[in-house]
C-alpha cells in the first residue's frame, strides 16, 4: 500500500438494495482528496460508506481503489478505515489496546507498536490516557481514540460516518481540525458523511450530494455552496 | 444476494456441535430401532393392557398435578401482585425459586421425611386418621411432589405476566375505584388469561416426564408411569422389547404435548428471572387482605415445609460418619467431575449454535427468511426437550447392551445426556448476550479484521463471560441432581451423589439418604447462588 499517501476511490456503476428502492452509486474521487457526503436522511449516505468499506456487498458494478478491484474483498483487507457514529472502541479494552487492534487484529504487539501507539495517541490528544477504559472518556475523547487507530492503520482511505454528529459545536470544531491536520500529514483520501454545512465548507475540497440512492451532484466545494449550485442541494441546505 | 461473502468459520462449528448431539440423539434412535426390528413381535406383543393402563396413570397423574399447581397459583400470583410491597415479599420470591434449583429426589425426600410414614408429621396423622399413618405412596406422593415443585413455578410466571401490565392501569383502576372483583375481570384475568395456556402446559409436559419423583414416591406397579416403566423394563426385567414399545408411546405422547404447547406458545425452557414489581396504588378492604394473605401463607407453608424437612431431617442423620464414608466421598467426586464436564460441554455446545446461528443471520439479508440452518441453530436445540433423557439412555442402553459394555459408558452417558439437557437453558443464557454485543461490534471486527479464536479471546468472551458462568452453573445444578440415566448406567464401579442417594433409600437407611439429601441439595443451592449472583451483578 503506498504508504503515507491517498488513494484513488472509483465507484463504478455499483447497484445495490435493501429490498425495497433500488439504488446506483457512480462516483470517483481522486487521490488525496476530501470529500463532504451530503444529502436527506434515508438518501444512501451511509450505504454508499458501506459499500466501498466491504459491510455491504453490491448486486452489481464495481469498487476499485487504488487501481485494485476490491468489490469481492473482505471489509479488513481493503485499503480503508472507517469510523462510525458510536461503537468504536471495544467497551471492556483500555484505550492502548482499542488503539493497538488498528495494528494486530489478535493484539500481538511488539515494543516498537507499543511505542506507535504512544505517538499515536500524542498526536490526537490522548497522552497519557492508555491505561483508560472507554467508559472513562468523553465522547469527543473516544472518536479521538478511533482516530489514532486510523493513524497508526495507515490506510491510504478514511471514511467517516458522522462520528462527531453527538458532539457540541466547540467540540465539533476541534475534532474537524484534528482530521484537517491529519490530513495535511498523511493525505489520506477522506471521504466524510455530515449534515453540517460548516464542516464541509471547513474541511471538504469537493461534496457529493446524494439523493434517492444516487449521487445527484459531484462538484467543488465553493461551487455546491454558490448560486449556481444544484437547486436539491441548495433546498437541503435550507438556502 | 451476497455470493463472495466468505465463509464463516462460526458455521462450521455451529455444524459440528449440531451434529454431535444428532449423533447422541440418532444413536439412541438406531438402538430402539434396531431392537424393534430384531423383536418385532416382541415390541408388538408389549403393547399389552398393562401398557394401557401405565399411559392411563401418567397423564391422569399429569392432569391432577397441573390442577392442583395452576389454579392456586392463580390465586397466589394475584395476591402477590396485589400487595407489591409488603416485608419479606421478595424472601417469599427467592423461595418460591428455589424448588427450582432442587434435585427431584432432595425434594422426594423432603417430602417423606415430612409425611412419611416415620415422618414429622406421621403421629399427628395417625391421631387424625385413627388408623396407623402408612406414609405418603402413590398418587397422593406424587402429587405433593409435583405441586411443590410447579405451584411455585406457575405462580412467578404467572406473576410475571401481571408484571407486565402498565403501571398506568393500576393507577386508573385505583382512580376510578375499581375494587377486587372489578379489578380482577378487568385488569388481572386477561393478563393472566393469556399466559396461562403456556404455563398449563409447561407444567403438565413436565410432569409427564418427570422420573425421579414418580420412581421415589410413587411405590409399585398401580402408581408408576412410562419413564419409570421404561427404567424397569430395563434394570428389572431385562426386557428390551417392552422398553422398545414404552418408549415410542413416551415419545408419541411428548410430541403431541410439544406440538400442542408450540401452537400456545409456550415458553419451554421456563424462565427463572425475578420480575421487579413497579411502584402501584393498592386499596385492598380488609376481606381480600385476609383471603391474599391466607392464599400467601399457605403457599409458603407448603413449599417451605419440604426444604425444613430436608434440613431437620439432614441435620439429625449421623453427619460425622457419612462425612468419613469412602463411598460418599467417591460418588461426590464423581458427581462433581461428571457435572463440570457436562456443563462445560454444555456451554461450549451452546456458543457453537448461537454464535453459528448469528453468523448465518448476517450473511443473509435483512429481508430474506433465516434458512433452513439457521433455523435448526434457532429452535433445533429447543427439541432436544422432547426428547426425556431416559429415553436417550434406554435406546444407547440397548445399543451397547451386545457389546457388554453398558455400565462402562455410565460416565460418557451421564456427561453427554446432561450436557443436551441444559442446552436450551445455556442457550436462552448466553445467546441475547452474544447478540447484542455482535450489533455492536460485528463491523468494526470485520473493518479490522478480528476473526476466530483471537476474536473469541478479545472481543466475544469478555461480553459472554457472566452469561457463560451463569449457564456453567446452572447446567452443573442440572446435571448434579439428575437421577435420571445414572439410574439406567449406575453400578458399583460409577455411582454420582443421586445414585448413592437412592441406594440407600433402597436398603432403608433412611438416616444417610436424608443426610446425603442435605449435602446435595446445599451443593445445588450453592450454584444457583452463583447463578443469582452474576445475573444480579451481570
Amino acid at each position: 500500500m503506498n504508504e503515507g499517501r491517498g488513494a484513488e476511490v472509483l465507484v463504478e456503476n455499483v447497484a445495490f438494495s435493501y429490498g425495497e428502492a433500488p439504488m446506483t452509486f457512480d462516483l470517483a474521487v481522486k487521490s488525496g482528496r476530501v470529500v463532504a457526503v451530503m444529502g436527506p436522511s434515508g438518501s444512501g449516505k451511509s450505504t454508499l460508506l458501506h459499500l466501498i468499506a466491504g459491510f455491504e456487498r453490491p448486486i452489481s458494478g464495481r469498487i476499485v481503489i487504488g487501481g485494485m478491484d476490491v468489490t469481492g474483498l473482505a471489509p479488513a483487507r481493503r485499503p480503508v478505515s472507517m469510523v462510525f457514529q458510536e461503537n468504536n472502541l471495544f467497551a471492556h479494552l483500555d484505550v492502548a489496546r482499542n488503539v493497538g487492534l488498528g495494528r494486530s487484529p489478535s493484539l500481538r504487539l511488539s515494543e516498537s507498536d507499543r511505542a506507535d501507539i504512544d505517538e499515536a495517541l500524542e498526536r490526537t490528544g490522548l497522552g497519557g490516557k492508555q491505561r483508560r477504559l472507554p467508559a472513562e472518556l468523553s465522547g469527543g475523547e473516544r472518536q479521538r481514540v478511533a482516530l489514532a487507530r486510523v493513524l497508526l492503520r495507515d490506510r491510504p482511505v478514511l471514511l467517516l460516518d458522522e462520528p462527531f454528529a453527538s458532539l457540541g459545536p466547540a467540540l465539533r470544531g476541534e475534532m474537524v481540525d484534528l482530521v484537517r491536520r491529519l490530513h495535511a500529514e498523511r493525505g489520506m483520501t477522506i471521504l466524510m458523511v455530515s449534515h453540517h454545512p460548516e464542516d464541509a465548507r471547513s474541511l471538504a475540497d469537493e461534496i457529493a450530494f446524494i439523493d434517492e440512492g444516487r449521487v445527484a451532484a459531484f462538484a467543488p466545494t465553493g461551487e455546491m455552496f454558490s448560486r449556481a449550485g444544484p437547486a436539491a442541494f441548495r433546498a437541503y441546505i435550507g438556502r | 444476494m451476497a455470493p463472495r461473502t466468505p465463509f464463516d468459520r462460526r458455521v462450521l462449528a455451529g455444524i459440528a456441535g449440531m451434529a454431535a448431539v444428532t449423533l447422541l440423539v440418532g444413536g439412541a434412535f438406531a438402538g430402539l430401532l434396531a431392537e424393534a426390528a430384531g423383536n418385532w413381535s416382541g415390541a408388538v406383543a408389549a403393547f399389552d393392557p398393562y401398557l394401557l393402563r401405565i399411559t392411563r396413570f401418567t397423564l391422569w397423574q399429569a392432569v391432577l398435578s397441573t390442577i392442583l399447581s395452576v389454579v392456586p397459583a392463580i390465586l397466589v400470583a394475584r395476591a402477590l401482585a396485589r400487595h407489591p410491597s409488603f416485608t419479606g415479599r421478595s424472601l417469599i420470591l427467592r423461595l418460591f425459586a428455589l424448588p427450582l434449583a432442587l434435585p427431584a429426589i432432595v425434594a422426594a425426600l423432603g417430602i417423606l421425611a415430612l409425611l412419611g410414614r416415620g415422618g414429622f408429621f406421621a403421629d399427628w396423622l395417625t391421631a387424625l386418621t385413627a388408623t396407623r399413618w402408612q406414609g405418603i405412596y402413590g398418587l397422593s406422593g406424587i402429587l405433593v411432589a409435583h405441586v411443590f415443585f410447579n405451584l411455585p413455578l406457575a405462580t412467578r410466571l404467572l406473576l410475571h405476566a401481571l408484571e407486565t401490565v402498565p403501571a398506568d392501569q393500576w393507577r386508573l383502576a385505583a382512580q376510578l375505584g375499581m375494587g377486587a372483583r372489578a379489578s380482577f375481570r378487568l385488569i388481572e384475568w386477561p393478563a393472566m388469561r393469556a399466559a396461562l395456556p403456556g404455563v398449563a402446559g409447561l407444567v403438565f409436559m413436565l410432569c409427564v416426564t418427570s422420573f425421579t419423583v414418580v420412581l421415589t414416591l410413587g411405590g409399585g406397579p398401580r402408581a408408576t408411569t412410562l419413564e419409570v416403566a421404561i427404567y424397569q423394563a430395563l434394570r428389572f426385567d431385562f426386557d428390551p422389547a417392552r422398553a422398545v414399545a414404552l418408549t415410542t408411546l413416551q415419545i408419541a405422547l411428548t410430541v403431541v404435548i410439544v406440538a400442542v404447547l408450540m401452537r400456545l406458545g409456550a415458553n419451554m425452557a421456563g424462565d427463572a428471572s425475578l420480575p421487579v414489581a413497579p411502584r402501584r396504588p393498592v386499596d385492598a378492604g380488609w376481606p381480600e387482605r385476609l383471603v391474599n394473605g391466607v392464599a400467601i401463607v399457605a403457599a409458603l407453608g407448603f413449599v417451605a415445609g419440604p426444604i425444613v424437612a430436608i434440613v431437620a431431617a439432614g441435620l439429625k442423620a449421623d453427619l460425622a460418619r457419612l462425612a468419613a464414608d469412602p463411598a460418599v466421598h467417591k460418588a461426590t467426586i464423581t458427581s462433581l467431575v461428571l457435572a463440570l464436564i457436562a456443563a462445560l460441554l454444555s456451554v461450549a455446545l451452546s456458543l457453537a449454535l448461537t454464535t453459528a446461528r448469528r453468523a448465518l443471520e448476517l450473511r443473509r439479508s435483512r429481508l430474506a427468511a433465516p434458512g433452513l440452518l439457521e433455523r435448526l441453530f434457532d429452535t433445533g436445540a429447543g427439541f432436544v426437550l422432547v426428547i426425556p433423557p431416559i429415553v436417550i439412555g434406554a435406546g444407547w442402553f440397548v445399543l451397547l447392551r451386545g457389546t457388554g459394555q453398558v455400565f462402562s459408558a455410565a460416565s460418557a452417558m451421564v456427561v453427554t445426556v446432561n450436557a443436551v439437557m441444559a442446552l436450551p437453558f445455556a442457550i436462552r443464557a448466553i445467546r441475547p448476550a452474544y447478540d447484542a454485543a455482535s450489533a455492536r461490534h460485528e463491523r468494526l471486527c470485520a473493518s479490522l479484521g478480528i476473526a476466530g479464536f483471537a476474536r473469541l479471546r478479545l472481543v466475544d468472551w469478555p461480553s459472554i463471560r457472566r452469561p457463560a458462568l451463569t449457564a456453567l452453573a446452572f447446567a452443573m445444578a442440572l446435571s448434579l441432581g439428575d437421577l435420571g440415566v445414572i439410574a439406567l448406567f449406575g453400578s458399583n464401579e460409577v455411582q454420582t451423589l443421586p445414585y448413592l442417594l437412592l441406594a440407600r433409600m433402597g436398603s432403608y437407611r433412611t438416616a444417610d439418604a436424608a443426610g446425603l439429601a442435605l449435602f446435595l441439595g446445599a451443593l445445588c443451592l450453592l450454584l444457583m447462588l452463583v447463578v443469582d449472583r452474576s445475573r444480579r451483578t451481570g
